[in-house]
């Protein structure tokens, strides 16, 4: 069975600690900025600034590892390794693989949100 | 999640370009009654540090603008922000970089998302040093020229003790108990007051520390914590100023229809082991060894020969002839096996006080 988008047990226990409003900004906020962190990824490869490449990957993979998002989040840290060793060569096809994943995260969380 | 007792809450700033990551360390802190301030970079986090007050940062470290190891870097740079406890937030990958940043000064570090259990204790913690230091600066304010507080501020508390040399001075108020059963309760604690204030600014003009006070005596260090090659002069200095002192706080008493007072001070130099002594509930900075009770004794001993300041070999040694001193008869002391010689510094005006009665 393929791993869902979002672990569902981080979102509860987001709830459970705080509450269900609380879980709601937290989703908006995450949506918000990693659309922004893909649009500066995408920008930083087409200049070639690989310390914003690599700080935008970082932001992705925290915050969306927060959010129970764990497999996009470890495909956000790869992109992050990429860019600390140094080189973007690989990036592109990477980043294109977390923006493409994206969309499914944003669907199970408002799922969540509206389920909650 | 219930709230914690707000004594122990803190005015918290979180540091963190990530809104997720700031919404939730946010949350977490206020459940625990803590309140808490936001900024999204490292430039952002310096002005509001510089502007208001805060008990501890929590500090991201991948930032835009200035990142967080410029932003610990130029903590350390600022008097005023040097002591403020930081925290770093990290992934759980970027551990080597949390090493970094508390070999810069961090205090500790949590992993993001935090669990709300290590969250508590770690802020808890560092809150409970921060107050801690602040209650030693208190302390070391209070009893030590701003010079001496600076320098120790400046290069940090030693709680371990080492040697220096250094002269130690004990002073007390002669026949004290007799003057407290002759007056008001509020007129010797008023008496004590003044007596302090007045033997404090003698010890701190010379670059001394007042490090105990106990009833009516308190003792004093020359030379530490701040080195200063002259101390036997200083420590002798002082002593000369706080019995003229106290011969122009007589003139006022008399005028007032009360009793005059009458000190003694003993004075030792050589080496002491010194270092600031902390609990949670109380912080000096401790002299101890036998210069220190060889300058106990002198003190005593200025009631046997009528002199009001008396000084160890030592010490006579350091003054270098600056100032004239008269050795006495060399005397056997408690706690010394050899006879000890024993100078009297007389006072440049007249011939020594006489002793007030007991």
């Amino acid at each position: 069975m393929p791993e869902p988008p979002v672990d569902m047990p981080t979102l509860q226990n987001l709830v459970a600690t705080t509450d269900a409003a609380f879980v709601q900004e937290l989703i908006e906020a995450f949506l918000e900025d990693g659309r922004e962190q893909i649009a500066a990824m995408r920008q930083s490869l087409a200049s070639g600034d690989v310390q914003a490449f690599q700080r935008a990957a970082h932001s992705l993979k925290s915050s969306s590892a927060s959010l129970g998002a764990l497999g996009f989040s470890s495909q956000a840290k790869e992109l992050e390794q990429l860019a600390k060793q140094g080189s973007l060569e690989e990036a592109p096809e990477g980043l294109e693989r977390v923006a493409a994943a994206f969309p499914a995260i944003e669907q199970s969380l408002r799922e969540f949100g509206h389920g909650a | 999640m219930e709230r914690s007792h707000p004594a122990e809450a803190g005015h918290l700033l979180v540091v963190d370009d990530n809104k997720v990551n700031r919404l939730l360390l946010g949350r977490g802190l206020e459940q625990h009654g803590h309140s808490v301030e936001f900024a999204e970079n490292g430039v952002r986090a310096l002005e509001m540090l510089r502007e208001g007050r805060f008990d501890l940062v929590l500090l991201d470290i991948m930032m835009p603008e200035l990142d967080g190891y410029q932003v610990l870097e130029q903590l350390t740079t600022e008097p005023d922000l040097r002591d403020i406890p930081v925290i770093m937030t990290s992934a759980n990958d970027e551990l080597d970089s949390v090493v970094r940043c508390i070999e810069m000064g961090a205090e500790d570090f949590l992993v993001k998302p935090p669990n709300p259990v290590l969250l508590k204790a770690r802020i808890g913690a560092s809150l409970e040093k921060k107050r801690l230091r602040d209650q030693q600066r208190a302390l070391i304010r209070r009893f030590a020229t701003p010079e001496v507080a600076e320098e120790l501020l400046a290069n940090g508390f030693e709680l371990g003790g080492k040697y220096v040399n250094a002269s130690a001075m004990f002073s007390d108020i002669r026949g004290f108990t007799s003057i407290a059963e002759s007056q008001s309760p509020t007129d010797t604690i008023e008496l004590l007051n003044t007596y302090y204030t007045l033997m404090f600014d003698a010890i701190s003009g010379q670059g001394g520390t007042v490090n105990q006070m106990v009833g009516d005596g308190l003792m004093a260090i020359f030379g530490a914590p701040v080195p200063h090659a002259d101390h036997p002069l200083r420590a002798v200095r002082a002593a000369l100023e706080m019995v003229e002192l106290v011969q122009l706080f007589n003139q006022g008493q008399s005028a007032q229809g009360k009793a005059p007072i009458q000190i003694g001070i003993g004075i030792a130099s050589g080496r002491v082991i010194a270092g600031f002594t902390g609990t949670q509930s109380r912080a000096t900075y401790t002299c101890v060894g036998d210069t220190v009770n060889l300058a106990a004794r002198l003190e005593a001993h200025t009631k046997v020969l009528g002199h009001p300041i008396l000084i160890d070999e030592n010490t006579w040694q350091g003054l270098g002839g600056e100032i004239p001193a008269i050795e006495q008869e060399a005397t056997q002391l408690r706690g010394k096996s050899a006879a000890v010689r024993v100078f009297a510094v007389p006072l440049p005006t007249a011939s020594p006080e006489p002793q007030g009665p007991r």
